[in-house]
This record gives structure tokens, sequence and C-alpha cells, in this order.
């Protein structure tokens, strides 16, 4: 028998580490999402014939969200922050061995490529903004007229991307203090993660745009409002399938790496293992299981497969899955790995 | 003494405390007001968190208080405080605190005020005493006064012609263990202890939870000692901090101390291992006293106490061992089972075979500074005698029973009390049986408290007059008996932050209203300190600069020729006492066995926190970040038995059916099975403690029932049982 | 620092002391006690132990810190904070295997500084100069004929959670 009494009573320490609430795994999301967008905007831009003009979901559609979506996760960030007024020290030094500092930078980067990318085909994404806006048109032109400036929006997209995905999984996983955070998993994970929820999400936007007698009601009525704001032309909905097919593949390798993150955890030291069942058999186990590995991977894939062999049609239940999968992902490791600790092992 | 004179006297004390300092490596941060920056303010005081009265110098920064620290040329404190006494700044800036005197506007108890001023009160207070005086004589008022701020209180009242005045330091705290001594040596352990925990190469600990009580110098010698690798053997129900620094820890049934330390007794005088040679020039009737033991073998004590007969002669061998150096602790708080002062007496004869008393390693003999008192004008004598102990009832009580005066209270015999002055006690959770305090404030024409907080006692009162903290006031000297002797200066460090006043300024324009004027001649606390430092050529700038000042070390043991005197009748160590055996008393010490509690039920323990002292420390902000409530104790297995575990709320009713707030259990391997602990002071009920109000249990809300010693009147009060409930964590 | 848990009584001056002398906030810490009971009753043993930071010589709070705030003292030895450029992003309290530090209601990341304004001027931190069973040790380790070193030479000791990789600064005598 053994009895351990801790008489701290720090706040946000004590009983348990809850340093971080919803902020850090929304913006963890986010981020994910948004390096998922990168890559797949810049994987698309660079295999497609570089001066052809097309309305693309993945190069402006995506990037264009990623812009409002990182935004919205620097500022879940920036909430978090307890010195707000001191922020803009992020950006008066470079800390080689802190993710977090490297993270600061990479934001930075992010916007550009990002930009640059939505720009690229912009005018025929939306007609209806380059019609007012006439310097858009412009500056596409110019892009597309630079094929290599075109194939170096795409690299830049997918090395910023690739940096900013493991990033948010470095940033945890760097936190020796936390057992279950303590694997180099976390990098590649959420990477993934966030390509499976990137691709989900543009699939999604393409099952939105489907031909009308194939849509969902609800959808309709949104999509005809958008449209004829922005007097769109259809999206490339040849694509959805190979994002189905390319989520797929992503879902399957997080699911690989969470297991690999589990079994290492397993086979590690007594602290280790006990962070591991926080989440196979712990109090976080019902939300893991249930969320992530069932809503979030199995029964999309599941979904997807069909959709792909045409036993059912395109809908946007999986993205909608993958998504909250993503996102409680987030959730349910930040607060996991709070809830893990060292002392569980000696204790 | 001159000017001169003093100052090098100072300098020193400075230069002793840089080369103690230099000799850590270290510069001292001793008294250095001239040297210390600008903005900080140093100013030597004592402490007043608990009766220890350390010597303390607190740092103003910017005109707020900062830190207090020990006084590194105190030989009490040696330059570091206990917890309490490092949080003493709480107790300044206590937001609960009492702003301005207040006077009852609903039924007693119902801490309905309105706010007067200093001369309303003391007005009312006046008015009411010489009521009390005219219709029922002086007598008819009796003052509670704890602690050395209680000087000019008591003064008063005394001028005013009372002889009723106690402290619930006598019945309810060491009271069995001096009257114990005082029968068998003929003198009294004090306060501080005169033990030589310093030198002791066997500390034996019965109940005194050092470590968790933090006396500060025992503490400190305790520390040393097992630094020391001094043998440390602890008795005791509870697995104390003490105990996890014991070679030995006997695990004692609750109550059956005394069962132990016959057998001890027996095994030493059986086996000859006491100091023949002592006990041969000093004692008296050790004859008898042997011939007593003969029953009382370990295999006797084994049922009785749960300790096995061989630990018990390895303990008595160990003791005998390390003799004359070997210190039987006489303990503190000793109101236990009723039997308190006989068994204070057994350890007394302990020590006594062992020849620890007067001896390096045991008991020293302190030596005090000589501070003539203030030349008052003689007090009027009392028409009638005291009647806290009528008729003499427990003959050998040497200070006055509270319980008593509340008895008297309550029965109007053998004459009627219709005023009550309580001055710092908090005689509502320091007395047992509240109910009995509660019926006899009832009978009173007048109560009025002297107090700091809004108290539990202080909602009982009609008047209620807000005191300066000891941060903000002058006292009483402190001329110690200690080891090394030493005066000590209180001086106020900060103003009081409102309308709160001192006590020596209370007492005298309360004598001044009640026309005893001509008991205070002098005009201020300064005239009055100035002048009794005088007479012992010592001067009250050098007090305000230095906090304290030493005398020269005397001879503390017979060894270095302190005179082997025992004013008992015999003038010898009475193993046998005769004093006893005239009052109709056991003239030996004989073991009763304690009375069970109803099947089921647990005796209730207590004891301190080191963090707090008694019912007064709780809403101090820094100490009560320290603890905030206190945890019902329960041995694990019996929490298995009961389904609790530890954080889980439990209500304690005990054997008459009152019950207690909600506590958490703590279930521990650190306890006996047959009791639970609760740590005294919390689960406070008056509602101005917004803080601590309803945090944690009250003990003394639990006890219901004590027993009394019938010695000297002492109030047992580890005599009641509980049972636990669930409870609703609201 | 060397702490001695066989002296040590769990009082929590060294708690109080650090409160008042670096005015922590109330309701706050930088040094804390743990108490460790093992065995049945009546053969237990308790062991206390006063903690806080403890300086680690690989101190990963530093090491994620984005803004330097959390920096080693440049004389090495001591970690500490500097509250105008922390931006209390909490990835240091995430970091710190030992829960060394909180978020003041100020802001900003704090945490024990070795009282780092006292050694300076040859003072022995709050902590250990009120401990009253002086079972607190300060000085350099690195130094074989410090008061520190020659303790942890003759006694056997431990530091905490030594697993996480923090070469800790505080080491307990057993
Ligand atoms: N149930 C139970 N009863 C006990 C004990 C126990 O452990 N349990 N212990 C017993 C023992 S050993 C003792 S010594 C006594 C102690 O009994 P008390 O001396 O009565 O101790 P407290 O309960 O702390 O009450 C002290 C009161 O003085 C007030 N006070 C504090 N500082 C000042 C000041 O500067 N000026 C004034 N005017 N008032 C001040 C406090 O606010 C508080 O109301 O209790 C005894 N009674
Ligand atoms: N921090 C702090 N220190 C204090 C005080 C304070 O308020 N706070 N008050 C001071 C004062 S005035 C006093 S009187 C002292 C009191 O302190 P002490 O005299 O040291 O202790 P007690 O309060 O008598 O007893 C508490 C211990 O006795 C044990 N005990 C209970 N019943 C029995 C029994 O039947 N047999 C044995 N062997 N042990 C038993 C309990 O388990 C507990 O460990 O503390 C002083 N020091
Ligand atoms: S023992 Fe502690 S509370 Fe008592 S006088 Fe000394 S420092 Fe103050
Ligand atoms: S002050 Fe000393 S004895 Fe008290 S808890 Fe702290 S380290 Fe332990
Ligand atoms: S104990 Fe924690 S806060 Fe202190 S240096 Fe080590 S990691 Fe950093
Ligand atoms: S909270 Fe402050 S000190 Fe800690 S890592 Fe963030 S910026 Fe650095
Ligand atoms: S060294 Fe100073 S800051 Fe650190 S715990 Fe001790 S008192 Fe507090
Ligand atoms: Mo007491």
């Amino acid at each position: 028998m053994t009895e351990f009494t801790n008489f701290r009573h720090n706040p946000g320490l004590d009983p348990a580490v809850h340093v971080w609430g919803w902020e850090i795994p929304v913006y963890l999301f986010l981020g994910g999402l948004v390096a998922g967008l990168m890559i797949i905007a810049g994987v698309r831009l660079m295999i497609m014939r570089p001066t052809a003009r097309q309305a693309l979901v993945c190069c402006t559609i995506g990037p264009l969200a990623g812009l409002a979506l990182l935004s919205s996760g620097m500022l879940a960030l920036f909430l978090d922050l307890t010195n707000k007024v001191n922020v803009w020290r992020l950006y008066l030094t470079f800390e080689p061995t802190s993710p977090m500092s490297w993270g600061s930078w990479i934001l930075l980067l992010v916007y550009p490529a990002l930009l640059a990318n939505a720009l690229t085909h912009l005018p025929e994404a939306i007609p209806a903004l380059a019609k007012r806006v006439p310097a858009f048109v412009k500056i596409s032109d110019y892009i597309l007229a630079r094929p290599r400036f075109v194939v170096g929006i795409g690299l830049a997209n997918i090395a910023i991307g690739v940096a900013l995905g493991i990033y948010t999984g470095l940033l945890l996983g760097t936190l020796g203090a936390r057992p279950l955070w303590n694997s180099a998993v976390l990098g590649p994970l959420f990477l993934f993660s966030g390509l499976s929820t990137a691709a989900a999400l543009l699939h999604g936007i393409l099952v939105l745009s489907t031909p009308d007698n194939e849509r969902p009601e609800f959808a309709d009525f949104l999509l005809s409002m958008l449209t004829r704001w922005s007097e769109a032309k259809p999206l490339d909905i040849r694509i959805a399938p190979t994002l189905a097919q390319a989520d797929n593949s992503f879902l399957t390798i997080e699911l690989a790496l969470i297991g690999l993150l589990l079994i290492g955890h397993l086979t590690s030291t007594a602290a280790h293992q006990a962070a591991a069942h926080l989440l196979l058999n712990g109090p976080y186990a019902a939300v893991f299981w249930v969320f992530v590995i069932g809503l979030g991977i199995l029964m999309p894939l599941f979904l997807q497969h069909l959709e792909l062999r045409h036993r059912i049609r395109h809908t946007i239940a999986p993205s909608l899955l993958v998504l909250c999968g993503g996102l409680v992902l987030r959730f349910v490791l930040v607060a996991a790995g709070q809830a893990s600790h060292w002392t569980t092992a000696l204790h | 003494m001159s000017p001169t004179l003093s100052r090098r006297r100072f300098l020193k004390i400075s230069a002793a405390t840089i080369v103690a300092g230099a000799a850590a490596g270290r510069v001292s941060s001793a008294i250095a007001a001239s040297t210390a920056p600008t903005g900080l303010r140093r100013v030597p005081t004592f402490c007043d968190l608990c009766f220890w009265k350390c010597n303390a110098i607190a740092t103003v920064r910017d005109g707020r208080l900062w830190k207090i620290e020990g006084n590194s040329n105190d030989p009490l404190s040696r330059g570091r405080l206990c917890p309490r006494g490092t949080g003493g700044i709480g107790a300044s800036s206590d937001p609960d605190r009492l702003r301005s005197p207040l006077i009852r506007t609903r039924e007693r108890g119902a801490e309905e005020w309105k706010e007067v001023t200093w001369d309303e009160a003391l007005d009312y207070v006046a008015t009411r005493m010489k009521k009390i005086a005219v219709e029922h004589g002086p007598e008819s008022m009796a003052l509670f006064a704890h602690g050395i701020g209680g000087t000019f209180v008591k003064h008063t009242l005394k001028a005013y012609g009372t002889p009723n005045i106690a402290a619930p330091s006598f019945a309810q705290c060491r009271g069995p263990r001096d009257v114990g001594f005082n029968l068998t040596f003929g003198e009294e352990v004090g306060s501080p202890e005169r033990t030589d925990i310093a030198n002791t190469d066997c500390l034996v600990l019965i109940g005194s939870h050092l470590g968790e009580n933090m006396h500060n110098t025992q503490v400190q010698e305790f520390a040393e000692a097992v630094g020391r690798g001094a043998t440390v053997i602890v008795v005791d129900p509870r697995f104390s901090v003490a105990a996890s620094k014991a070679k030995h820890y006997l695990p004692i049934r609750p109550g059956t101390d005394l069962a132990l330390l016959l057998a001890w007794m027996h095994v030493i005088v059986t086996e000859k291992l006491y100091d023949a040679g002592y006990v041969a020039k000093y004692g008296y009737g050790f004859e008898p006293f042997a011939a007593s033991l003969a029953t009382f073998t370990p295999e006797w004590a084994h049922p009785e106490t749960g300790i096995d007969p061989e630990t018990i002669r390895a303990t008595a061998r160990e003791m005998a061992r390390h003799r004359p150096a070997t210190l039987v602790h006489p303990g503190r708080h000793v109101n236990w089972n009723g039997d308190d002062a006989q068994r204070s007496r057994a350890i007394a004869l302990l020590n006594a075979l062992l020849g620890s008393w007067g001896r390096k390693g045991g008991f020293y003999a302190p030596a005090s500074m000589d501070v003539p008192p203030y030349a008052y004008p003689p007090y009027p004598k009392p028409a009638r005698p005291k009647l806290d102990n009528p008729d003499k009832k427990y003959p050998f009580a040497t200070e006055s029973i509270t319980t008593g005066i509340r008895d008297a209270t309550l029965t109007g015999q053998p004459y009627p009390i219709k005023g009550w002055m309580v001055y710092a006690t908090n005689l509502i959770n320091a007395l047992p049986k509240q109910a009995d305090t509660i019926r006899a404030i009832q009978q009173l024409d007048l109560l009025v408290v002297v107090d700091v907080i809004p108290s539990e006692i202080a909602g009982w009162a009609d008047v209620v007059l807000p005191e300066s903290t000891y941060l903000e006031r002058h006292d009483e000297l402190n001329v110690e008996l200690f080891k090394e002797p030493f005066v000590a200066l209180r001086q106020p460090v900060i103003d009081s932050p409102h309308d709160q006043k001192p006590n020596w300024w209370i007492a005298k324009i309360l004598a001044e209203k009640l026309g005893l004027g001509a008991f205070y001649p002098w005009h201020d606390i300064e005239e009055y300190l100035e002048t009794r430092l005088k007479g012992a050529n010592l001067s009250l700038a050098e007090l305000k600069r230095a906090g304290v000042v030493r005398g020269p070390r005397q001879p503390i043991y017979f060894d270095e020729g302190v005179p082997a005197e025992f004013p008992t009748p015999s003038g010898k160590i009475e193993f046998y006492s005769p004093q006893l055996a005239a009052a109709g008393f056991d003239p030996v010490p004989r073991y009763t066995a304690p009375e069970a509690g109803p099947p089921g039920a647990f005796r209730l323990l207590y004891g301190r926190a080191p963090m707090h002292s008694f019912s007064r420390t709780q809403s101090n902000r820094l100490l009560s970040d320290l603890m905030d409530e206190n945890a019902v104790w329960l041995n694990a297995v019996a929490a298995r038995r009961l389904g609790l575990k530890t954080g889980d709320y439990v209500q304690l009713r005990n054997q008459d059916g009152a019950v207690s707030h909600r506590v958490r259990v703590k279930a521990t391997e650190r306890i006996h099975p047959d009791c639970v602990y609760l740590v005294h002071g919390f689960g406070h009920t008056a509602r101005g403690l917004r803080h601590t109000f309803g945090r944690g249990a009250n003990d003394a809300q639990l006890i219901t029932r004590y027993k009394t010693d019938p010695l000297m009147g002492g109030t047992a009060m580890n005599v009641n049982f509980v049972t636990l409930e669930p409870a609703e964590a609201t | 620092m060397v702490i001695d848990t066989r002296r040590c009584v769990g009082c929590m001056d060294c708690v109080v002391a650090c409160k008042t002398e670096n005015s922590v906030p109330e309701g706050f810490c930088r040094d804390w006690i743990t108490e460790t009971v093992h065995g049945e009753f009546p053969t237990v043993q308790l062991e206390i132990r006063s903690e806080r930071c403890n300086h680690c010589a690989n101190p990963p709070c530093v090491d994620c810190c984005p803004t330097g705030a959390s920096h080693v003292h440049e004389r090495g030895g001591v970690v500490l904070v500097t509250p105008e450029k922390c931006i209390g992003c909490k990835a240091c309290l995430a970091a710190c295997p030992y829960d060394a530090r909180f978020i003041h209601p100020d802001g900003y990341a704090s945490k024990c500084t070795f009282c780092i304004h006292r050694v300076e001027q040859g003072l022995l931190p709050a902590c250990v100069s009120v401990c009253p069973t002086h079972c607190m040790h300060f000085g350099d380790a690195d130094d074989p004929l410090s008061d520190v070193s020659r303790l942890l030479a003759s006694r056997p000791n431990y530091t905490l959670l030594p697993e996480a990789g923090t070469k800790p600064g505080v080491y307990y005598l057993t």
C-alpha cells in the first residue's frame, strides 16, 4: 500500500494538469487541416497542365478556406495566451529548440503560399469577384504565364504544408513531461490526420456541388445561394473519387500511426503504458474508441469504400465524420496528454 | 545603563551575527536597520501566533508589511520562525478582521451589531461593570485571558477587585503535567519547557507530536537530535511525523499510556537499570514505590496497550542505556483521559529513575533576567475567595480552572458570576462541552470580548472590542525563563489599519472609566516599559533596536553547580507521595483502563497541524493557503470496511448525537483502528469568518463530554466517540 | 539544493516563507510538500519532501519556450522566466514533468527562482533560511568543497523523476 499526498494546489495544475482547454485542440485541428489543404493544393497545382484555366476546388476554394481556417486557428491560439500584450515577442526571436517558435514563423509563410495558390486560378472559381476586382485576373494571368512560378508555388505549398502538419504534432510530441505525447509518431500522425481532414473537406465541398438532382435538398439551397452570388462554374467534380480515394489512404495511414503510437507506449515504461491505457481503457477510452476510431476513421473508411465501388452515392457524411474525428482526436490527445504523468509510474 | 554601553553591546550583537553568518558562508540577514535599502524598514518584535514568543524581525517595504523572519540573536527561534510565525503578517492583513468596536443589537449569538466609538463602547462596559460591582460585588466579574497580551487587562480587573481570572492553558492544556511534576519534583516544567532536547541521546515522546506541534525551539532541537542519530521512541496511536523519525514506534491503544509507563518502570526497577546513586541521593519513598510496581510486568501491560512485551523491555533498556541523557518528554496538551495528572506523575517518576531531572540531555534548570515588576499600588483585597475550585475540591490545582468559573456561572454557587471579560481566548472552541459555555453566557449581564477577528466567542458578546494585532502594538516585556536568560520587546511595526486599539490602551482607558486611574500612573506604554527596563539597567532604545537583549548564560545543570533542590514537602523527589496519600489519592500511580466507547464507534483524538494555531489562524490567508480545511484520519482498513476512501465527505456523529460539519476522509495507514483524528481549530461557525466558515469539522463541537482530573480539575477530552456518516459533497 | 528528508517535518514553513518573500499571490505556491506513506499500520514509513522547480540542467521548459522568456541564468544553474517576454502560451507548464510552474494572475509563467535576488546578495533562498529543521542546503554541487557536495558524497540521495531526462538540480537525502 502506498499513499501519496501532494499538498500543492496551483490552479491549472492540481489536482490534474489542465493548462490547455479547447483553444489548443481547435488550433491544432485547424492547423492540421490547413496543412492538408496546402499539400493537396500544391500537389494538384503541380500535376495539372500549368497554363490550363480551370475552376479548381483544390487550388482555389481549398486555399481560400485555408486562409480563413488558419486565421480562426490563430485566433484560438491567441485567445489561449494569458499574456496577450506580449504576443509580438514571438517575432523578436527565433528559438530553434521550440516548436512554437518554429510554428509562429511557419505560420508567417503559410499566408503568402496559400494566397498565391488561391490567386492562381481564382478568376475561374469565383468569376464574380474577378469581375469586380480586375487585379485578380491580372495576377492570375501573370502567374499562369510563368510555369516555373506555378511549380514554385506548388512546391512551396507542399513543403510548408508538411512543415505545418508535422509541427502541430511536434508541438505536443516534444513536451516530454507528458508521456502520452512523448512519441515521434505524433508529427506524422497529425500530418496524416490533417491530410485526411483536408481531403474530406474538399470532398465534401465537391459533393455539395454535384449536379442538382443528386444533391441533398438543404445543400441544394445553400449552394444555389452561393453560386448565384459568385456566378461560379461547376467545380472539377471529376476528382471527387480521387479525393475519396486519397482520404481513405490517409485514414488508413492515420489508423496505422495511432496503432504505432499506442504500441510504442505499451512496450515502453510504466508511465507510457499508463498513458496508453488512458485511451485504451481509461477515462478517455469511450470518446477515443467511439469518436476517433469508430466514427472518425472506420466508419468513413467504410462509407467511402462503398462510394468508390459505386454501391452508394457520394454524400457529405464521410466528410463530416472525418472532420469531427480529426477534431476529437486533437481534443482527446490534448486532454489525455495533460492527464498522463510520469509520477503515475512512481506511485 | 549608559548609551555608550548599550551601543557597544549592540555592536557586539551585530558582530556576532555577522560572524555566525560568515561561518555559514553567507552574510546574515539580521538587524540592519541602518544599512537597509531605501523603502525597507526592519523592526524587531516578538511573535504572537502562539505562546512560545519567538523573537522576530518584520520588514516593511514601501509602507506595507512584507515579511517577518526570525531574529538571529534570539535563543528561542535562532533566527528561524515556525510556519505560523512566518505567516504572521497574514494576521494583520486578514480582510475579515474586526474593524471597530461593536455593541450587540439583537439576542446573544445572533452576530448582529452596531458600530460604536471606543468611548461609547468602553462607557458601556464601565457602566455595567460598576453595576455588577454594586449589585453583586466585583468578584462576580470574571476574566478569561490567554497569553502575554492579557497582562494589562488582568491588571485592570485585579484593580477592579476580582480574583476570578483563568486561562485555558491550565485545565485544558498543561495543568495535569505541571501538577504531576510538581508533586514529584516540587517544580513545574514551565513554558518554554525546560527540556534539553538539544543534548539528549534518547528522546521519548508520548503523544507529543513535535513537528506538528511546532513549538519552535523544541522542533529545531528535535530535528538536530534526529540528525545526530539520537534514539527516538514515539508512543502514539497515530503514526505522527515524529513517529516517522523514530527508531521505535509504539502504536499504543489510546488512553493506556499509564500501563506502558508502569511496565517500563517495572523493567527498569526489576532489572536495576535505574540511576541508583541519583535515586538514593535525591529520592524519597523509593522502596514502597518499587514494591508497587511488582505486578506491572510488560506481560500485564500487553493486553492493555497492545504493545508487545519484548518491545516494552527493549525500549525500557534503551532508555536506561542512555541515561541520564534520556528525556521522557512530559508533553504539553495532556488532558486526555482523566488520569492525566497521575500519568504525568508517572512520566516524572520515569525521568527520576533515569536521573534526567537537572541533568544534561534531560531537564535543565531555567534562568531568567531580573527585570523588576512595575511598582503599582496594591490591589484591593477581594471580599470573597476565587470560586473556580470551591473547598479545594481539586486539592492540587495550582492555577484557576476555567471550567470551574463556568460551572459557578451556571449554578450561581458559591456566589453568582454576572460578567465575563474575555481576552484572546475563543472559549467556545477551547472549553469542552460548548453547550455549557453557551448556557453560562446566557446567565450573564455582561460579556465583553477583546479579539482581533469575529471569532465564535465574539459572536456571543454584548460588546466586542477590536484589538490591534501583535504587529501593530506594544505589549508587556517578555522576561523569559529559559536556557539562556533574555528580555524581549514587542513593538508596533505598522499602524493598525482601522479603528483597532492595543490592549494596554483598552485596559488603561477602561480603568480610568472605572475610576481606577490611580492604577495607571504611566501615561503611555513606552513610559511603562522604560521604567521597567531601567530597573534592570536596560533601556527601551536598546530593545527597540535589538528586539532582544540576552543576559549572561548561567549554570543550568546540577553538574554545573545548580543546587539540586526539590521544593516538595520532603525536599526530595517524591517517588511515594505522602501529599497524595493524605488527600486520599494513590500515592504511587495506579492504572485504570479507559472506558470503552459504544460498539463500532471510534475514539475521537485531535491535535495540531504545523501551520495553524488552535482556532485562531484559519482565517489568516497565508496560512489557510497551506491548509484550508481539516480531514478526519481514519485507519485504511476501517475505511475499506466502511466503504470510504480518501476525499469522501462524511459527517461525524458522537455518542450524544452531536453532528459535525461535513469533512473529508483521510483513509490512512497512519492511525490505529480504534480512533480517528482531527486537526483542532477548523469547522468555524462564526459567520464573520467568511473565508473559513464551515470548512472542515470542529472537534470542539464533538467534545460534549469530558472527564475531570480528580487531582487538579483538568478536563480530559479524549473520551468522546464518533461514527462516520456519508455526507453530500455540496 | 539538497534536502534532507530525514529531518523534514513537512511543516510548510518553506512554502509560506517563499510566499511572503516573493509575494506569491494567494492561492498559488512556488514550493510545496508531498508525503509518501508505505506499509501497513503500524509498520509504516513516511517520507516528506519539500518540492519546487528542480532547476534542471536539461530544462524542457526552456527548450520549448518560443520567446526566450524561459532561460537559464547567465551564470548557469538557475532557470528563470522574464515576465516581460512571456506570452503565456503555457508550453513550459506542459513541458515541466514536475508541474513546477504556474500562470501568475498577471498572465506570465512563474515558478521558483532559487531566490536569485537573495543569492546575489549573499543570502540563502528564503525557504532554506527559514527551515526550522535545517533540512535544506543550498550551494554549488559542482564545487567539491561545498556543503552540498559533501552531503551528496556522504549520504544516499536521489532526484525526482530522473527517467524524464531533465537532470534535476534538487537532491533528496534519504
Ligand atoms: N477541542 C479542543 N479544545 C482545546 C484544545 C484542542 O486541541 N481541542 N486545545 C487546548 C489547548 S492545549 C489550549 S492551549 C487552548 C487554547 O485556547 P485559546 O487560547 O482560546 O485558543 P484559540 O482557540 O486560538 O482562541 C484564541 C482567540 O484569541 C484571538 N486572538 C488572536 N490573537 C489575538 C490578539 O492579538 N488579541 C486578542 N485580543 N485576541 C486575539 C483569536 O482570534 C481567538 O478568538 O485550547 C484548549 N482547548
Ligand atoms: N502548530 C502548532 N503547534 C502548537 C500549537 C498549535 O496550536 N499549533 N499549540 C501549542 C500548545 S498550547 C500545545 S498545548 C501543544 C500541544 O501539542 P502536544 O502536547 O504535542 O500534543 P497533543 O495535542 O497533546 O496531542 C496530540 C498527539 O497526541 C496523540 N494522542 C492522542 N491520544 C493519545 C493517547 O492516548 N496516547 C498517546 N500516547 N498519544 C495520544 C495524538 O495522536 C497526537 O499525535 O502544541 C503547541 N504547539
Ligand atoms: S513557535 Fe511559531 S508561532 Fe509560536 S512564537 Fe514561535 S514562531 Fe511564533
Ligand atoms: S520548512 Fe523545512 S521542515 Fe518544514 S516542510 Fe519545509 S523543508 Fe520540511
Ligand atoms: S523543474 Fe520544470 S520548470 Fe524547473 S527547470 Fe525543470 S523542467 Fe523547468
Ligand atoms: S508561457 Fe511564457 S515562459 Fe512559458 S513557454 Fe510560453 S512564453 Fe515561454
Ligand atoms: S528558492 Fe526562493 S523561490 Fe524557490 S522555493 Fe525557495 S523561497 Fe521560493
Ligand atoms: Mo496548550
